[in-house]
């Protein structure tokens, strides 16, 4: 990590830890606590898709039936099966991984996005499979009473404590993703989002370490599934379609393709926007999302995130400014 | 494995028969040649003779369409780029390619890539190992960097430099893989003279730490004064090869370069 991501991550470490705080003083926004948990599972997703859409420069229109994976594998495990949910958790990250190895290795030894066609069609028959297969997973109806979850002895009940133990995962996860990004992988990734060609002669295997990325996005994905059935303790398949990975490409782009931090503010704002904003749109809510990836994409190519440094640029100016008078 | 086609001179890297055919344009024809270690091996032609075409050969950018590349006794051609990186062979490209955003210290820090094992798991948990080795990394990088004489650049990026200095920076990244053949595609293109003569002082120093050079380039007086052998390539074929004295001499070359055309 540089001087300026152990500012920020410091700066964001604060302002998580007091958000519940202010938050749940205030009448209006006491329930933000709760959006915010759900930000916080969906900023899993958008790192690991950041890893690989940023540094990888490849897309995944899948990230929502990893998601599924993970859900769903907690969700049979502990309910059907009576496995502790620690343990169903990491399984569902094995076998997410798994099929996202299968998936990758051929598509990432091609050149082009051919993992986005592949992870498109596979998204769509994770849904599919989860809709149709009743056994298991309830099919259309979904599951209920899947069980919450335990630290040692005591169970996570309040929405604070569910708050503050997904930011802590959140920021691990960050932590891991910033010491991959400045190091001897993370050279080699970005080298391969510059030029492929002369990362590949300078030693770097490129389609392994592209493979790596997107195994690794699929576990967080995963992990992020498990998180959210035990918060909301029931699944229903519509939560893992394709309109969902969409999303978490959004959540992405809106926030800063080349910036971890922009992955978690763009989840944020999306989770905001989706829980809050934008419900008085109902079913053009689409729409809107198709307006807001073709504004960023023409107009903030960087992201959010890229108008933090113009905006403190701004204050400075104005800072010195006003000195001088 | 192959048999040498060269097995009774001492080479490091043999190219024996190469073809290479993109649909109908056959851009080499058979191209049988043999590199001693520890020289600086000229490669010259017009343009389209198929010396980029060969370089990709070597370095595993392209598949000849028939014949075998052996690198110290090795066939190599087949293996994917970075494993030939791994094996010790490095080089750089006609037109820059260095990973302009990052600074100049990081491109060369990526050469060390082949040289080093940290993976992705241990690089995200800062394994003590990891870091121990990204330290040796800095270092190496440094020494590299100060070799080339960039040791002020280090925090730049890298699409900063001016030309002549980025070409002599790719020279350092592809040195940072501790090769034992380098691959020098037209290192002097668009450089002024006095840069010029700096990057002739280079490419003799590099061949004095017992590093071959493969060098393509259309300088000629570069290629004479610092080159201890050359091979013509015209058409994909080879036209003559011997010392710099036998080349200016020979009939055919001349023909080639001057007249004929």
């Amino acid at each position: 990590m540089n001087k300026n991501d152990r500012w920020a991550f410091a700066g964001m470490v604060l302002l998580i830890a007091v958000f519940p705080g202010i938050a749940l003083k205030v009448k209006p926004i006491s329930h933000y606590v709760d959006v915010m948990i759900f930000a916080g599972i969906f900023s899993l997703v958008s790192l690991g898709l950041c890893m690989l859409m940023g540094y990888a420069g490849q897309v995944s229109m899948a990230q929502a039936a990893f998601f599924g994976i993970g859900a769903y594998s907690s969700g049979i495990l502990t309910s059907r099966l009576g496995w502790n949910p620690w343990m169903a958790m990491p399984a569902g990250a094995a076998l997410s991984a798994l099929v996202a190895w299968i998936i990758g290795v051929p598509a990432l030894r091609l050149k082009g996005h051919y993992l986005a066609m592949a992870t498109l069609g596979f998204g769509v028959i994770v849904h599919i499979v989860l809709g149709e297969e009743v056994k298991w997973t309830g099919g259309p109806s979904g599951m209920v009473d899947i069980p919450g979850l335990k630290i040692g002895g005591w169970k996570l009940i309040s929405e604070v404590a569910w708050y503050y133990m997904i930011w802590a995962v959140v920021f691990l996860a960050l932590l891991f993703c910033l010491h991959v990004i400045h190091s001897r992988v993370g050279r080699g990734l970005r080298a391969i989002h510059e030029e492929e060609m002369a990362a590949e002669s300078m030693g770097v295997p490129t389609a392994r370490y592209k493979v790596q990325i997107f195994v690794f996005s699929a576990i967080l994905s995963a992990l992020a599934g498990s998180f959210y059935t035990h918060y909301v303790t029931c699944l229903n398949p519509g939560s893992f379609n394709l309109m969902w990975s969409i999303r978490f490409v959004l959540m992405v782009m809106v926030g800063g393709m080349q910036s971890l931090w922009g992955a978690i503010l763009g989840a944020v704002l999306l989770t905001f926007a989706g829980n809050e904003w934008l419900q008085v749109f109902s079913d053009y809510e689409i729409l809107v999302y198709g307006a807001m990836l073709l504004c960023v994409a023409l107009f903030l190519p960087g992201g959010m995130v890229s108008l933090i440094p113009k905006a403190i640029g701004i204050f400075q100016n104005v800072q010195t400014s006003l000195y001088k008078r | 494995m192959q048999e040498a086609c060269f097995p009774d001179s001492p080479s490091i890297l043999e190219m024996c028969d190469i073809q290479m055919h993109f649909g109908g344009l056959v851009a080499l024809k058979g191209i049988r040649y043999t590199v001693p270690p520890g020289i600086i091996q000229a490669l010259i032609g017009p343009n389209g003779a198929g010396k980029t075409t060969l370089f990709h050969c070597i370095s595993g950018l392209i598949q000849p369409t028939f014949g075998h590349v052996l690198f110290e006794g090795r066939q190599i051609n087949g293996m994917l780029p970075h494993r030939i990186a791994r094996l010790g062979i490095s080089r750089t490209f006609q037109h820059v390619a260095l990973f302009k955003s990052m600074t100049v210290l990081e491109n060369i820090m990526l050469g060390r890539h082949p040289r080093t094992r940290s993976g992705f798991w241990a690089t995200g948990l800062r394994l003590p190992a990891m870091r121990r080795e990204e330290r040796e990394i800095r270092e190496t990088a440094r020494s590299h960097l100060d070799f080339v004489g960039l040791g002020d650049s280090a925090n730049l990026p890298a699409g900063t430099l001016p030309l002549g200095k980025q070409k002599i920076l790719e020279i350092a990244r592809a040195m940072a893989t501790d090769p034992r053949l380098l691959l020098l595609d037209e290192p002097a293109g668009g450089l002024n003279m006095r840069e010029t003569e700096v990057l002739g002082e280079l490419i003799q120093r590099i061949r004095a730490c017992g590093v071959t050079v493969i060098l393509v380039e259309h300088d000629m007086n570069l290629v004479m004064e610092i080159a201890d052998r050359i091979l013509v390539l015209h058409y994909g074929s080879q036209l003559a090869s011997g010392t710099p004295m036998e080349i200016m001499d020979h009939p055919e070359v001349i023909e080639a370069y001057l007249g004929g055309g």
